[in-house]
């Protein structure tokens, strides 16, 4: 496997720090993040924790954003915060404690409320990689999202309240080459062989008398014969329905001379992918046939080569992708299974070689310099072109004005997904019944807080008629539960969801994995935390 | 400096909001008040087994929950790639204890929280070591460890004549595990949620994996051996039955059972790629702790009992109640028997035999540590012969009651298997013991 012409190095000892988490995202993605630039608004338990976990990771630097001082009850749920440090600048305190993790990050601090900066100096976001805005209320959000759109700078959400909480993401649009989907079928092509790989296995007597060359031939070859063999007699079908792949399978279990024949064994479990649809998945024609895959002088890499893509799959691809080019492990004789190698990384590379033209020629065509994709990102992207992926996300102000109602009549009729929506609600609620009241509902001990959750279920009612949701009943116990947690930030909470916003966090700057769409809403009563796609 | 006009803040400003408000879905003793919060922070312990990438996390969390009383227990030293999450290390820290060091370092930052470090292997610690906590908390990588502690915590359960379990002695624990980006965390009751050990008793004894459980409808990690074997295991096997005494049949189902708890990217099961970030032993381990406050406070309900998460590919969480398994061996009450003390252990063996439950025959009897008989192989069998003459309440030390666990071939729907089970003896006419109604005594 040929080394990455373009991996940076690293110096010895940070390379074991890092070592489990390179072991996931690579040098690459370390590199990502080694040049990111954090701001983080907020810095109490939830903002502290999220950036605690990309500091431990090596982000390259983070900015905090508060003009709060430490108090006192600062000290029972923060964690970047100590008896001393109360009085003084919590931007600055968290700022100095989060460095003592990692003294590669550079961290700075800006001591001024996040909702004054948001109206007074909108461009100061602009110099960031990603914004992490904690505790923001519903006004705020809507603006900082503007702006943060307009910049072309990603955005996170990330708000505790009480057992609730939530965590969003606001980019216009995300695209993954590098996908890294826990499990996806191998490209073996045995329900598709192309001329190279046929003759190989004509070439290849399953019939041999001698048993050990019976007991080496590995799967592919069994298989592709096979299914040759049955489409002959087929009219060119492979078996699809169910007594066809059991008829097949049996078929294959009959060739087996004797009970040790392991490549046989593998063959009977590996039928399964001769079943499978020849050419692409429905996620991939989704995205070929994406507006966006029709390219011009601005359009991404990512584009370009989506629409090299297309072209190919349409001609020399004849329906299918660029062949992603590896083997799994099999029984096999050494030769045969170098051979079948060879055959599978050639196809790979010719395919690869096509694309690279491709790429080139749009390229010129849209008036860009054909050098400008380099032979390796083509190369990664032919490799997972199967996996590809496109997050898009709605704007705050689209989704607030505007959610879906078919996926919230949805969600309500299904019992796992109700209280997330509750949840939902009532955190837009409580941000609707702080801008009439100044304060958050059961926020101060001493106050009503019956009359509190009285007016918070005023507030929420006309929130669900103006979402278009009348028939849903908003439960008392969470309606009242809501005012009991008072706009609490518990660190317990706050860990959990800042946790999962460094990690969404991560997934968006290395571009590697799936970030989540929708919100995920937090559920701490029974977990039952779902995303809503609203 | 603070503002000398506003009243005194409380340091648990957030945390009270919780403990001293009433609330609604709230855990069945509920008392919420400042002694709650005051009795959690001066009498409740909480143990947090492991020092790494859960445990510094656990610690942290359980500091800023209103706990004051921790120990902690690890028996490795920091190392350099533990850096990039366990953050109460530094580089200087390289080679020191990491309970020791995790301590003071929250110490320093919490005042107010006493933490006590244990730099030792937990077998090493005394079982009463393990009774002095209201909870034990699971920040552990391995499958062996995390047998040893519930077999601990389950073995302080007690049971009644009826089988319910007697409260005082339920040790909860929380359990986390996380690899990559993926995690679980689970609340173990013992006798009220299924235990770590469970089902295990399903599987072969020389296949060395986890409780492989399932993230969809079926209930029971019971069931995913069930699917394998019942659905699966006809289709590639054909005519050929399901033997649970054959390991080869066994190990298939293990590997099936396996597959498919990955695709719901389970952790635990399969193989360690070692990989561990900070953000996944955050979320986890927030988790746990967070049921650790509810269990103890009873401020809110509690997970019902298994979470799943996995954030690699979106970001998925699943709860999943798993039920207990009654004839579990180690948390469970395990089946009375009722013996006078005149029987012999050939006569108890033979009994087991006519048991209506057991239909047990060959059974080898061992209790606690010590073999009474063993019917193979011939060298052990010929030197545990004597004791058949015995009586066992003798050879089981004159105690009025105690567990045994028996091991032979048991009848079960016309079919034989190899079975090993727990049972609760009682001897009657021991210290004036009367007579109780399902006896089967000779």
């Amino acid at each position: 496997m040929e080394r990455d012409e373009q991996e940076p190095t690293m110096s010895e000892p940070t390379k074991t720090k890092y070592d489990r988490q390179l072991r996931i995202w690579g040098e690459v993605g370390q590199a990502a993040l080694e040049n990111a630039s954090i701001c983080l608004l907020n810095c109490g338990p939830t903002g502290s924790e999220a950036l605690k976990n990309l500091v431990l990771g090596g982000i390259g630097s983070i900015t905090i954003v508060d003009g709060s001082k430490v108090e006192i009850g600062d000290l029972g749920n923060n964690f970047m915060v100590d008896a001393k440090s109360v009085g003084e600048s919590k931007a600055k305190t968290v700022c100095a404690f989060l460095q003592e993790l990692n003294d590669a990050v550079r961290a700075n601090f800006v001591e001024e409320n996040p909702d004054s900066l948001i109206l007074t100096d909108p461009s100061f976001f602009s110099q960031f990689t990603l914004v992490i805005a904690t505790q923001l209320v519903e006004d705020s959000m809507v603006k900082l999202d503007r702006i943060c759109r307009e910049a072309n700078v990603m955005l996170v959400f990330a708000r505790s309240y009480g057992l609730t909480g939530l965590v969003r993401i606001s980019v216009q649009e995300h695209t993954i080459i590098d996908s890294k989907p826990d499990h996806f079928l191998d490209d073996l092509r045995l329900n598709n062989p192309w001329p190279e790989l046929k003759r190989f296995v004509e070439s290849i007597d399953l019939k041999t008398p001698d048993p050990i060359a019976h007991k080496h031939i590995p799967y592919v070859v069994i298989l592709v014969k096979m299914a040759d063999e049955w489409t002959k007699i087929h009219s060119n079908n492979l078996p699809s329905t169910r007594e066809e792949k059991k008829e097949f399978k049996d078929l294959v279990k009959s060739k087996m001379v004797s009970m040790d024949e392991d490549n046989y064994k593998e063959a009977v479990e590996a039928t399964f992918k001769v079943f499978a649809p020849r050419g692409i998945s429905k996620e991939i024609q989704e995205i070929i046939d994406d507006l966006y895959a029709e390219v011009g002088s601005n359009s991404s890499a990512f584009w370009v080569m989506v629409a090299a893509l297309k072209e190919f799959i349409a001609n020399e691809g004849d329906g299918e992708a660029p062949l992603e080019g590896s083997m799994p492990d099999m029984t096999s004789s050494t030769e045969h299974y170098i051979n079948l190698q060879k055959i599978y990384q050639t196809k790979a590379e010719a395919d690869c070689l096509s694309m690279e033209q491709r790429v080139k020629h749009i390229l010129v065509k849209v008036g860009r310099d054909p050098s400008s994709i380099s032979k390796q990102t083509i190369k990664s992207f032919c490799k997972n072109a199967r996996k590809l992926k496109v997050c898009r996300y709605r704007t705050i102000e689209d989704e607030f004005s505007n959610p879906s109602v078919t996926e919230l009549h949805k969600c309500l009729a299904s019992e796992d997904y109700s209280s997330a929506v509750g949840f939902y609600i009532l955190l837009r609620a409580v941000d609707r019944f702080a801008a009439t009241y100044k304060r958050f509902p059961g926020q101060f001990d001493g106050g009503d807080i019956e009359e509190d959750a009285s007016l918070l279920r005023t507030t929420a009612l006309s929130l669900i008629s103006e979402m278009g949701c009348d028939a849903y009943e908003l439960p008392e116990e969470l309606c009242n539960e809501m005012c009991r947690f008072g706009a609490a930030e518990l660190h317990v909470v706050a860990a959990f969801v800042g946790g999962i916003a460094s990690q969404e966090v991560i997934k968006l700057i290395t571009k590697q994995f799936v970030p989540m769409l929708g919100t995920f809403v937090f559920n701490g009563i029974d977990h039952n935390s779902q995303s809503l796609t609203l | 400096m603070a503002d000398l006009d506003s009243p005194p803040q409380s340091k648990t400003r957030d945390l009270d909001k919780l403990l001293l408000r009433a609330g609604n879905l709230v855990g069945p003793d509920f008392y919420p008040g400042a002694e709650l919060r005051d009795d959690i922070r001066d009498y409740v312990r909480i143990l947090v087994v492991g020092a790494g990438g859960l445990g510094c996390e656990l610690l942290k969390d359980l500091a800023l929950s209103g706990f004051r009383n921790l120990d902690v227990i690890d028996m490795d030293r920091i190392e350099v790639t533990n850096l990039n999450r366990q953050f109460l290390f530094r580089l200087e820290d390289v080679g020191k204890p990491k309970a020791e060091v995790a301590a003071k370092r929250v110490m320093e930052r919490v005042s107010g929280v006493e933490i006590v470090p244990h730099f030792s292997r937990i077998e090493d610690k005394e079982l009463d070591f393990y009774n002095d906590f209201n909870i034990i908390a699971l920040g552990l990588d391995s499958i062996e460890a995390r047998r040893y502690i519930n077999g601990v915590a389950c073995g302080f359960l007690e049971y009644d004549e009826d089988d319910t379990p007697r409260r005082e002695t339920i040790k909860p624990m929380v359990d986390g595990g996380t690899e990559g980006f993926k995690g679980h965390a689970r609340v173990i009751v013992p006798g009220v949620t299924p235990c770590f050990e469970c089902t295990i008793w399903l599987f072969p004894p020389q296949v060395k994996f986890p409780l492989c459980t399932l993230a969809e409808t079926p209930r029971n990690a019971a069931h995913c051996i069930e699917y394998a074997h019942l659905i699966k295991w006809h289709e590639v096997h054909g005519g050929k039955s399901f033997d649970p005494d054959e390991p080869e049949h066994m190990k298939w189902v293990y590997d099936e059972a396996i597959k498919r708890a990955e695709l719901f990217g389970i952790p635990g099961c399969g193989e360690k790629h070692n990989t561990a970030i900070a953000s996944t032993n955050a979320i986890i381990s927030a988790a746990c702790a967070l049921e650790t406050l509810k269990i103890v406070s009873g401020c809110s309900k509690t997970l019902a009992n298994y979470l799943t998460y996995n954030g690699g590919e979106g970001l998925h969480t699943k709860v999943t109640e798993f039920e207990r398994d009654q004839d579990c061996l180690v948390c469970g009450p395990g089946i009375l028997i009722e013996l006078d003390t005149s029987i012999t252990l050939q006569k108890f063996i033979d009994m087991l035999e006519e048991h209506p439950k057991l239909l047990l025959s060959k059974a080898s009897v061992k209790h606690g540590k010590d073999s009474l008989y063993m019917q193979a192989p011939p060298v052990l069998e010929e030197m545990h012969r004597p004791n058949l003459s015995k009586p066992l309440y003798d050879l089981m030390g004159r105690v009025q009651k105690d567990t045994v666990h028996v091991f032979g071939t048991a009848l079960k729907n016309e079919e034989k298997h190899s079975s090993l089970t727990k049972l609760r003896v009682v001897f009657k006419g021991a210290d004036g013991v009367t007579d109780m109604d399902t006896a089967i005594g000779a």
